[in-house]
């Protein structure tokens, strides 16, 4: 199964959650492990998430997450799980 | 998988320049000899577009989806002079210019493999393509070029080291910059993806992927983290990272063989600066200890640092080939110009240094009117380090008409801008023009 991790690094304000778990709903995807932290004002999100349904909108779903990154003022990553099992992982 | 892992990894790509610095695409043109040379650069340049149609394309993709740059894709190919024999230096620019058209149609940033094998003696073709390399590198724009003038299985061609040395000058005549597109090696790695010095050797598959990757950045950051400590504890740390980086590697090569239906060469493990602060090898030597690269306890900063790159990276990936370890080209690394401009790093220096560490006199400046046969001897020194170590070393020296010691020459991009030093005013003539062949030390001979 393929799979992604989503990074949110930002200022916290609401809607950040929101606004990332709808735009990943759009696209039909099933979030499977969220770890979420607010450090000195700064949020910091990791969300793990399932991209079976997905594979053909990747570069899609990392635009509208990108746009969407913009739109809140935090940065959004959208990375294969394999980079960090390669790095962490023997 | 813990968050403080997906934080590390993406900081070391943010903030630490970590990066795939090439994926090499290396293309056999052993079956693209024709009865022409009008008839071969043509097969060369369908071969070139056939195979590397998508390799851009391709490298694009995986960036995007993993969130790790490749900052150049590129293609090697089997030694030109091989497929000229028969040439003339005019027909040579045949081949020059369908290797730069190939290259331009597929979106590559360079193209290596404008080369010769000379260690121990020279064929029609060698000579056709060195004769050719004035108009060849001056008329092209992303054409590399190598010459093998020693191993230390052959010793060292010291005519072809004196013909080097005059072609470098014939080519500082028409170009200031041209030089920064030829390397002259002694030992040269066969699969090499890192430029100028990438060709793809005849014992190569046909088409293959080799990937560089890189990471000085990476490496002074968790040297950061262990200062004070003993020197074993800075080695076992430079492992560990290396082997963090090499593993990103190895996924990327993988993935991008199997998407291009091709061969995954090897992974070249080397610490490659680029002109970005904090993406310099001087800096990790300094956070080593040592206030400023070019003073005493560099070269054994530097031995620690190329050893443990390599140990760390071997278990790594499946398959470690090229230069591995750490380059120290003075224009592409900010350190380095900082400690040259500051008169702490010499030429004689830097010299030392090559003797433990993977490449050679890389990118270093001289004054234009430098001559030839100084060139030369710098090459043979360089030569005579790599032939009697069993090791790789590569030479790129740039003499620049009309400068003098102290000022700068800035060549673009990656390529960076190196201040012009100063070489020692005896000369070498009499030792260079004495031509023939430095005889193999007598370690080669294990038969």
């Amino acid at each position: 199964m393929a799979k992604a991790v989503v990074t949110v690094i930002g200022k916290d304000k609401p809607g950040i959650i929101a606004g990332v778990s709808n735009t990943l709903a759009e696209h039909h995807i099933n979030i499977l492990d969220v770890s979420q932290t607010i450090m000195s004002d700064i949020f910091t999100m990791s969300m793990l998430i399932n991209l079976e349904k997905l594979d053909e909108e990747y570069n899609k779903l990392q635009d509208d997450l990108n746009g969407l990154g913009k739109q809140l003022n935090v940065e959004i990553h959208m990375q294969r799980e394999e980079i960090f099992n390669a790095m962490s992982r023997v | 998988m813990e968050t403080s892992q997906i934080t590390e990894t993406i900081n070391m790509v943010s903030e630490e320049h970590l990066d795939i610095r090439t994926v090499t695409m290396g293309i056999s043109l052993l079956d693209t000899v024709a009865g022409t040379p009008q008839e071969t650069a043509k097969n060369i340049y369908h071969k070139i577009t056939t195979y590397a149609k998508n390799l851009v394309a391709v490298a694009q993709q995986i960036e995007r989806e993993f969130g790790i740059p490749i900052t150049n894709k590129r293609i090697s190919v089997t030694p030109i002079a091989l497929i000229a024999g028969k040439a003339t230096p005019d027909d040579m620019l045949y081949y020059a210019h369908a290797l730069d058209d190939a290259a331009k149609a597929v979106g590559v940033d360079f193209i290596g493999g404008y080369s010769a094998l000379v260690q121990k003696g020279f064929a029609n073709g060698d000579l056709a393509l060195i004769k050719s390399m004035p108009r060849a590198l001056t008329e092209t724009d992303l054409v590399m070029s190598s010459v093998n003038i020693g191993s230390s299985k052959a010793g060292i061609n010291l005519d072809a080291v004196k013909l080097m040395g005059e072609t470098i000058k014939a080519i500082t005549d028409k170009s200031d910059t041209a030089n920064a597109k030829l390397v002259v090696f002694a030992n040269a790695v066969e699969d090499n993806p890192f430029m100028a010095g990438a060709f793809h050797g005849v014992t190569e598959a046909d088409v293959v992927i080799n990937v560089g990757v890189s990471g000085p950045g990476v490496v002074k950051r968790a040297l950061e983290k262990v200062k004070g400590e003993p020197i074993q504890i800075v080695a076992e740390t430079v492992k560990k990272t290396a082997f963090k980086i090499t593993r990103v590697g190895q996924m990327v090569g993988a993935l991008a063989a199997e998407r291009l239906g091709v061969e995954f060469g090897i992974v070249d493990l080397s610490l490659a600066p680029t002109p970005a602060r904090g993406d310099s090898v001087a800096e990790v030597l300094e956070e080593i200890g040592l206030e400023m690269v070019g003073t005493h306890g560099t070269t054994a900063a530097l031995m620690l640092l190329n050893d443990a790159v390599k140990k760390g990276g071997v278990m790594a990936s499946q398959r470690v080939g090229g230069l591995s370890g750490a380059f120290i080209p003075v224009s592409e690394d900010a350190g380095m110009i900082d400690a040259v401009e500051a008169g702490i790093l010499s030429l004689a220096k830097l010299e030392a240094m090559t003797s433990v560490c993977s490449v050679g006199l890389d990118m270093i400046a001289v004054p234009g009117d430098t001559e030839a046969t100084t060139i030369s001897a710098m090459i043979a020194d360089e030569a005579a380090i790599g032939v009697q170590n069993n090791k790789t070393t590569a030479v790129r020296i740039l003499p620049t008409n009309g400068t003098k010691v102290g000022d700068m020459v800035d060549y673009g991009g990656l390529l960076g801008t190196a201040p012009v030093m100063p070489v020692v005013p005896k000369s070498s003539a009499d030792f260079i023009n004495r031509g023939g062949h430095i005889p193999a030390p007598i370690h080669s001979f294990k038969n």
